[in-house]
Formats: structure tokens, C-alpha cells, sequence
């Protein structure tokens, strides 16, 4: 019940926010509309990053305490931070296109760390499913989160020098994009999309952390029906032996 | 300081161990070798025969040779001990997995080095390269890749060794997390090749060595939850 109250709060709270970045704040002086591209796109990449930094701590709690249910943790992070980051870089694009003319900009180092970091996840999760035995796949996701954290920042580096050694900070930086006639409008506009999204990721978090529990438990359900299933199959063999043992 | 002396000879024993099954199925060494080759020969197919872009492109092209033949590489030395249970075996002695992770590696790196070492005189054949001015660079970042290659391959071809689908798994995970390492490698195989005139090879090297030391802490960390299954 608490879980569907902060839904509904995060539904109100996107849908009122989202109307104020849309309708109420002026269009950006230099890039228009495709500036307000920014208030989902800001939260989402925050989002994404917030998300596999739970991955890789559930994890680190998992090789430390055996629990399962930190597994579910890191699990829920994994799925909501790739769906973050699919949404960030598909943001990143659509403004990209308008902005500076192409969809991918190589020498963006956000953009490429960010796909990395997608392609990372994504190997994650189809990591995640060849591996049937939960504690197994606990253990051995968890290594790879733990990995795959400790690589982000040497990607965002490498990227970061790729670009040109001695180069300034990026384009897409947020002084640079607002509009000088309302700046306190803007800085509302995207702390309140920060603060709605990340409610709505809480609520996603939670979500997604029951259902594995009961993935884990309708997992656990069909081994135990399985292994009472051959041991009724062995029992009524053995029962036919023994009565055929007994006619002869 | 004992416990790191006997973790040592436990590392050079595994290394010893495995270079040597490495070196009798000399066979398959041969192969992943050729493999490398061959993607270099269809490189310059795909690019076509200008000779400058192919010399342009080559620091690029030799290390994406090295990382798809050291794939095949680092999941070939873990796969020969899971075929026959000898992985589980290794796993019940009693020493420090730190130190059998440590045997890994150095197996892994030696190979990479040899890979690497063989397959840098023929990018320099095939797309018109002059070696003789930027090889102790060239040697230096070659050492540093394979460090890194054999941390990270390593501990993947360890995580993906007993999985269904481990072929595609392998690259699947390993790929995106030595992009850093690749970048680095051309970047400093690029200066080296061309007398560094903005001089960025220390700083790229230094990324490089940065990456192994990470890399090497993280799988020695982590290598023996793997093992413990």
C-alpha cells in the first residue's frame, strides 16, 4: 500500500514537473526547444549511474553476507540503470541531431562512455540468465558488477584524453545551455525533474526487487517440484520391484 | 612475507604448468595465430589498397588483431583445464587463489607478448611500417596491453569457463571493459610509430599501466569467488 502511495506521488510529481520543463520555462536563446531535451535526459543519465552504483555495492554485499535477497537488489539496479541509460543516450541523440548536426558525435567522451556503459550492463543482464542456479549466479554477477564498476572510471578517463589531451570541458555542459534571461528558472526546472524522477526510480527500484523475489521463489517452487517428482517416479519404481519380487 | 614467497611459487608452478600443456598442443597455438593473421590480410581487403590509409589505420588494426586472437587465447588456457575437471581440482588445494589467479595471468601474458611479438612485425610488412625508430615505445606498450589483456581475459575466461554459451559470452563481457585498454594501446602505438611529436606517449602509457594495476587488483580480489562454486 505505501509502495502504490509513492507511485501515485511519482506519477504526479513527473507528470507536474514535466509540465513545467515543457509549457512554463522559456525556450533556451541558442538551441530552442531542443534544449528541454534536458530535463529527462540530465536525470536519466543521473539515474543510470545512481542505479549501477547499487549493482555494484549489492554485489560487494552479497560476496560478504551470502544473502539472496542483495542479489535482487543488484539485479533491480542492473535492469532500471540499463533502462536509464538507453533513455539518456536516445535523449542525448534526439538534441544532438538539432544541435550539432548528427545523431553521434565521437568526440563527445559523455556520449561513448555512456554507450560502453550500456554494452556493459546489457552484458550483465544476459550474463545474469545462463546461469540456473541462483547462489552461483549471485557469486558470479556479482563479480562481474564489481568489475564492470571499477572499469567505468577508467572508460570515462581514457575517453576523456581520447578526445585531445588538453581540450575544455564538454559541449553539452549546463552553463553553457542556459538561457541568461531566466537562469533561476531553468535550475528550478531541472532540480525538480531530478527530484520527480528520481521518486519514480524508487518506486521502480522497489517494484522490481518484489518481482524477483518471486521469481526466485516460482525458481525455487520448480526445482523442489521437480526433485519431489523423481523421488515419487524412484518410489513407485521401487514399490513395482518389490511387488513383482514378491509375485514371483 | 613467506606467504607471499609460497604464493609465488604457486603462481610460477600454475604458469609453469600451463605454458607447458600450452607449448605440447602446440597445435592449437599455431591456429589462434594464423586466425590473427588472417583478420590482418581481410584489414586490408576491407580498407582497400591505398597504402597511406592502410599505415594510418594499422596501430588500430594490430591491436584489434591482438584482442580477437588473445580472446581465443584466454578462453583456449582455462578451457583445456574445464574439459576434463582439472579447474576444480586446482581450486581444492589449499593455497591462496590469489596465487592461482597470479599463475593464470602470467600464462595468459606470456602468450599475449608472444601474439603480440609475432603479429607487430607483420603489420609492419603488410601495411609498409618502419619499426626502427619507436620500438622501445612500441615494446613498452606492447608489455603493458598484455599485462592487461591477461588480467582482464583471465578473470572473464574464469567467470564464463562452465557457462552455456561461453563462446559468445567471453566477448560479450570482455569487450566493452578493455575498450580503455584499446584506446590507450593505438593511442601509444600511434605516437610511438610516429616519433610522438605532441608528446601524449607517457601519458598514455601511464592510462595503460593504471588500467593493469586496477585490473590485476580486481581479478585477484574477485577470481577466487569463482572458483569456490
Amino acid at each position: 500500500m505505501k509502495t502504490r502511495i509513492l507511485g501515485v506521488v511519482a506519477l504526479v510529481a513527473v507528470a507536474v514537473a514535466g509540465a513545467n520543463a515543457l509549457f512554463v520555462v522559456p525556450a533556451d536563446v541558442n538551441q530552442g526547444d531542443a534544449q528541454r531535451i534536458m530535463y529527462v535526459h540530465v536525470p536519466s543519465a543521473w539515474l543510470a549511474y545512481l542505479s549501477f552504483g547499487v549493482t555494484a555495492l549489492a554485489g560487494v554485499g552479497y560476496l560478504w553476507r551470502r544473502d539472496l535477497r542483495l542479489d535482487a537488489v543488484a539485479v533491480s539496479g542492473a535492469e532500471i540503470g540499463v533502462m536509464f541509460t538507453a533513455f539518456a543516450i536516445w535523449g542525448g541523440m534526439m538534441w544532438g541531431r538539432p544541435v550539432w548536426g548528427v545523431f553521434w558525435q565521437w568526440e563527445d567522451p559523455r556520449l561513448t562512455t555512456t554507450a560502453l556503459l550500456l554494452a556493459l550492463y546489457v552484458g550483465y543482464l544476459l550474463f545474469r540468465r545462463l546461469t540456473d542456479d541462483p547462489y552461483r549466479r549471485a557469486a558470479r554477477a556479482a563479480v562481474v558488477g564489481v568489475v564492470a564498476a571499477v572499469d567505468i572510471p577508467i572508460v570515462h578517463f581514457s575517453v576523456e584524453w581520447w578526445r585531445g589531451l588538453h581540450q575544455g570541458p564538454t559541449i553539452g555542459s549546463p552553463d553553457r545551455v542556459l538561457n541568461p534571461a531566466a537562469p533561476g528558472q531553468f535550475v528550478i526546472a531541472l532540480l525538480s525533474m531530478l527530484a520527480a524522477f528520481t521518486l519514480a526510480w524508487t518506486w521502480l527500484m522497489i517494484r522490481r526487487y518484489q518481482l524477483a523475489r518471486i521469481e526466485w521463489q516460482i525458481e525455487e517452487h520448480g526445482r523442489l517440484g521437480r526433485i519431489s517428482a523423481a523421488r515419487h517416479a524412484a518410489h513407485t519404481a521401487a514399490a513395482r520391484a518389490a511387488s513383482e519380487e514378491g509375485a514371483t | 612475507m613467506t606467504g607471499f614467497r609460497a604464493g609465488t611459487a604457486v603462481a610460477l608452478a600454475i604458469a609453469r604448468k600451463d605454458a607447458m600443456s600450452e607449448l605440447r598442443g602446440r597445435h592449437a597455438a599455431g591456429s589462434t595465430l594464423f586466425f590473427a593473421a588472417l583478420v590482418l590480410l581481410l584489414f586490408g581487403f576491407a580498407l582497400g589498397p591505398d597504402s597511406r590509409r592502410l599505415a594510418e589505420a594499422a596501430p588500430g588494426l594490430l591491436w584489434l588483431a591482438i584482442v580477437f586472437g588473445g580472446l581465443l587465447t584466454v578462453a583456449r588456457l582455462h578451457q583445456l583445464e574445464a574439459d576434463d575437471g582439472a579447474l576444480e581440482q586446482l581450486a581444492r588445494y589449499p593455497v591462496d587463489q590469489r596465487a592461482i589467479y597470479g599463475g593464470k595471468v602470467l600464462t595468459a601474458v606470456g602468450a599475449m607478448i608472444v601474439l603480440g611479438g609475432l603479429l607487430l612485425p607483420l603489420v609492419a610488412i603488410l601495411y609498409g611500417l618502419d619499426l626502427a625508430t619507436g620500438w622501445p615505445a612500441l615494446t613498452a606498450t606492447l608489455l603493458l596491453g598484455a599485462i592487461g589483456f591477461g588480467a582482464v581475459g583471465t578473470f572473464y575466461a574464469g567467470v564464463t569457463v562452465r557457462m552455456r554459451a561461453r563462446e559468445v559470452m567471453l566477448p560479450l563481457l570482455m569487450l566493452p571493459v578493455i575498450a580503455p585498454l584499446l584506446l590507450a594501446a593505438v593511442k601509444a602505438t600511434t605516437a610511438a610509430l610516429g616519433g610522438d611529436p605532441f608528446g601524449e606517449l607517457p601519458a598514455w602509457l601511464q592510462l595503460l599501466a593504471g588500467f593493469d594495476a586496477v585490473m590485476l587488483v580486481a581479478g585477484a580480489a574477485t577470481y577466487g569467488q569463482l572458483l569456490e562454486e
